[in-house]
């Protein structure tokens, strides 16, 4: 009997509306890899949440037990006391602080409440030559790359006893070289004893070095495989991953697809952040009337920053390419400019960017137009209500009212608000970035039955999701993304969640070095 | 009865500074023995805070656009007083092309500091702070310490005039031009609340019962009417009373009814959002704080004229008396709520207390901690409140 480190058993968690994990096993043995794979929105960092207790023990059911003692984690400072360290996938370090203070953070060298900077800074070092970095442990965290303040996070865990490390996704964010490094750290790590949870998209990187794998499909756990008892390569995964066949979760419709209604050529895009990194490459799309174009790819693909530079260049800099609507160059240099030509984008995260969530239903419907409602500047009270009435009607908003505040309904239901407000724009292409996170089941089947229906009006949608299954379901031709760039075109006949993945990873192992 | 009960609940909140505010004044009637309310003292208590009033409506913009305040009105009060001193007393300048030139430099102040806050994003407490000395030292080195005074009859009449009785009434009778404004917008009002009701039924909206209606605007239109005969009782209708109407008015429907209006509030709720809606936010700002230049112009015209003279003292802590008001009135501190209405109501708590603490002889020092407690009970009141409400 193998000595198992970790066991979490039966766990379930629900958020309003969604039923996140439903009895979850997972048992990690000592001394191991185990990886953790799964789509996104599979569950995964839930599982770790609970585990390192973000989510405290009581809002989720099941069992945790840790060196064989049964835990309920109230916190995460509970979760690191018992030795279980977890490393986000944002960094969760001071930028301006050292590279010591950081690693002692909460865990300051001190006696007496006097931080003993000589042992601090000697200690850090200690921990920096464990993780194999040679950096100044004076050296602000702000100057040192997004690869080594990895280190510097995973030296932070060990500072802290940590027996078990969980690292979610940490190279989803660095170059070939620097992931080489980690991936060969884990395994030294491994050779001193510490036990590891690997959450990873890079598929290949997970056969290099998992003992074991665990597999999470929409909440529940489908399968674990060992190395030396099952094949553990890449189509064994994926086909792990995407699993069963795709049920009748999508309304039915006939697409009538007309002439291209939008185009854009040769789009090029840089990071605001560091202008030198190039985000968007040599894209061009077209999309016709009437049609649904999925947008697909794992997260930090670019859909995103895709659609909001096209969208009035809401991002990044020096953007250059041409857009095409009916043949004709359009210019798209603002929000409003986009607007007025009929391109309308609703954002993927509808709380901190799409609604007014202290605003009303109805305000947040006609912002994005009020010239409809308004004459010489002024609102027509009523012509506004009969709007927003509308629309609550049609998207079946369920509300007690169209005063009722955005920020009190449920994420369906906002959801339909940001559609109804788009909308409401008349536009000719919509970009939906993600219009289905969070929601629950029969609020999708609502959602895409939206769609659908602008589809038939003659609309162009571009849908953009994470969700496989859900591109798959609802698309007419699909893109896929990776890396800035557009790595493969399918049609629905010809799409497959196989296909897909296998396009993603093949581009990532030719382009060596994913996300940069 | 469900219904009835939330109606309750949320006018209750909505109406809890007014009860408030008819609180305090009962309190200090009582305590002042009925001198807080007789006609000359409720006259004077709004030529004494009108510049409040003023600056309040003008801070409600700026703090709807996020919380973003102004420190620099009391200095540019200040400044402007210093200006029509000049203008006026030292240089013999027309009195009306004087006042146009103080609005327009209020106007091109509010364009300076909102350049900084708006287009170069700095923050809009550092860009003030540092209006706040500016306009303080330009006061300074354009008065050269000293004070300027007396204005002409005709500028004082700004602030101490009063409308003339175009029915002639008798002295010590009532007057009657104010009656005559207090009938018609009584009647403006009734009118009003008819026409939004019948709207509301029209789009099938929960309406008030008829008899609490009828209630409301019998009980709104009667102190209307209070008001004006308190009002014809003493010399008649201030002009500057006639200014504050206007402003409050005018910036109410601003703020509720017209697309740019809508603008400060969806900006307020979620910046993000409203500039992926196509709402030119930087543009937004800005104009907040040009408006409040021009605000804080008026207001320092009619603060000059009130005091007679352009003093390089006045003006003092007037920032502070504006955000006050607004934040007593219901605005939030990190923008997107608040009413005009509201800062009105929050100036006559301040400018009650203010009076009321006077009439009975309390010193500066109780003044102070009491209307500092005030201030603080009132923001808690409203963010428990709200907090309760989820």
């Amino acid at each position: 009997m193998a000595d198992i480190i970790l066991e979490m058993r039966d766990i379930t968690k629900t958020f309003p509306g969604v039923t996140a994990l439903s009895h979850v096993n997972l048992a990690i043995k000592r001394g191991e890899i185990h990886a953790l794979v799964g789509e996104n929105g599979a569950g995964k960092s839930t599982l770790m949440n609970i585990l390192s207790g973000v989510y405290p023990h009581g809002t989720y059911t099941g069992h945790i037990v840790f060196e064989g003692a049964e835990c309920s984690f109230k916190e995460v400072k509970d979760s690191e006391k018992k030795g279980i360290g977890i490393i986000h996938q944002e960094l969760a370090l001071i930028p301006y602080l050292s590279i010591g203070e950081n690693i002692f953070l909460r865990n300051e060298r001190a006696k007496g409440g006097l931080i003993d900077w000589d042992k601090t800074y000697v200690d850090a070092g200690r921990f920096l030559d464990l993780v194999g970095l040679k950096e100044n442990p004076h050296t602000p965290v702000k100057d040192i790359g997004v690869g080594k303040q990895q280190l510097v996070e995973i030296a932070k865990a060990l500072s802290r006893n940590a027996k078990l490390l969980i690292l979610d996704e940490p190279t989803a964010s660095l170059n070939e070289d620097d992931s080489a490094h980690l991936l060969s750290l884990l395994l030294d790590l491994k050779a001193k004893g510490l036990t590891s949870i690997l959450i990873s998209h890079k598929l290949h990187e997970i056969a290099k070095v998992a003992d074991s794998i665990t597999i999470i499909r929409d909440g529940l756990t489908v399968e674990t495989l060992e190395k030396g008892v099952d094949t553990m390569d890449e189509d064994r995964i994926i086909k792990g991953m995407v699993g069963r066949e795709l049920v009748d979760r999508f309304p039915q419709r006939i697409p009538k697809i007309g002439e291209v209604a939008f185009e854009i050529v040769d789009w090029n895009v840089f990071s605001p952040i560091n202008p030198e990194r190039k985000v968007i490459k040599d894209v061009s799309i077209k999309v016709r009337k009437g049609e649904v174009v999925g947008l697909a790819g794992l997260m930090g693909a670019g859909r995103t920053e895709l659609a909001m530079s096209i969208f009035g260049r809401s991002y990044g800099l020096h953007i250059t390419g041409q857009a095409l609507k009916n043949g004709a160059s359009i210019a798209l240099g603002t929000v409003q400019q986009a607007i007025e030509q009929g391109i309308s984008y609703a954002t993927e995260d509808r709380k901190t960017a799409g609604l007014n969530l202290i605003g009303d239903i109805k305000e947040n419907i006609t912002i994005a137009k009020l010239k409809k409602v308004s004459r010489y500047w002024v609102i027509d009270a009523d012509k506004e209500i009969g709007v927003a009435e509308e629309y609550r009607g049609k998207l079946n908003i369920r509300s007690s009212s169209i005063l009722q505040k955005a920020g009190n309904l449920s994420g369906g239901n906002q959801q339909k608000v940001v559609l109804s407000k788009w909308i409401f724009t008349e536009p000719d292409v919509l970009i939906l970035d993600e219009p289905t996170r969070g929601i629950d089941v029969g609020a999708k089947f609502e959602i895409y039955t939206i769609i659908n229906k602008l589809a038939d009006e003659g609309k162009s949608v571009i849908f953009i999701s994470s969700e496989l299954p859900e591109i798959l379901g609802i698309s007419d031709r699909i893109y896929v993304m990776n890396d800035g760039r557009i790595v493969g075109e399918f049609p629905r006949g010809e799409a497959t969640q196989e296909g897909i993945m296998k396009c993603i990873m093949q581009s990532i192992t030719e382009g060596g070095n994913g996300k940069h | 009865m469900e219904s009835i009960k939330t109606m309750f609940k949320n006018n209750l909140r909505q109406y809890a500074m007014l009860i408030a505010l008819v609180f305090i004044m009962a309190l200090f009637q009582i305590l002042t023995k009925g001198i807080l309310l007789v006609p000359m003292n409720v006259t004077n208590l709004i030529l004494q805070n009108a510049y409040v009033f003023i600056l309040a409506i003008g801070m409600t913009l700026c703090i709807l656009t996020g919380g973003n305040i102004d420190l620099s009105v009391g200095s540019v009060v200040a400044f402007i007083g210093a200006l029509c001193g000049n203008f006026i007393i030292t240089m013999h300048m027309n009195l009306s092309v004087s006042l146009v030139f103080a609005l327009v430099i209020g106007l091109m102040i509010g364009a300076w500091q909102g350049f900084w806050i708006a287009y170069v994003r700095i923050p809009a407490f550092i860009v003030t702070l540092a209006g706040q000395l500016l306009f303080r030292g330009l006061t300074l080195f354009m008065l050269k310490g000293l004070t300027l005074g007396p204005f002409p009859d005709r500028f004082q009449l700004i602030s101490s005039g009063f409308v003339p009785d175009i029915l002639r009434a008798p002295k010590g009778s009532l007057n009657g031009t104010t009656m005559i404004a207090g009938v018609i917008f009584a009647a403006i009002y009734i009118i009003s609340q008819i026409g939004r009701r019948s709207s509301h039924r029209r789009n099938g909206f929960d309406v008030t019962p008829f008899a609490a209606f009828i209630a409301q605007i019998a009980l709104v239109a009667a102190a209307i009417l209070v008001i004006a005969i308190w009002i014809a009782r003493y010399k008649g209708l201030p002009i500057i009373f006639i200014i504050i109407g206007i402003l409050i008015l005018g910036y109410s429907f601003f703020t509720k009814r017209t697309v740019p209006g809508r603008y400060l509030y969806a900006m307020g709720g979620n910046e993000k959002a409203a500039q992926l809606s196509g709402i030119n936010t930087n543009k937004v700002l800005f104009l907040a704080y040009v408006n409040m230049g021009v605000l804080a112009a008026v207001a320092g015209i009619a603060f000059t004229s009130r005091l007679n003279a352009a003093s390089p003292q006045s003006g003092q802590n007037f920032e502070l008396d504006a955000i006050a008001a607004c934040f007593i009135g219901g605005a939030s501190a990190y923008g997107g709520v608040g009413t005009i209405i509201g800062a009105i109501i929050g100036a006559l708590v301040m400018g009650v207390l203010n009076n009321g603490m006077s009439i009975l002889g309390m010193g500066s020092d109780v003044q102070q901690i009491v209307k500092g407690l005030v201030l603080l009970i009132a923001v808690a009141f409203d963010v428990i409140s709200k907090k309760k409400a989820r």
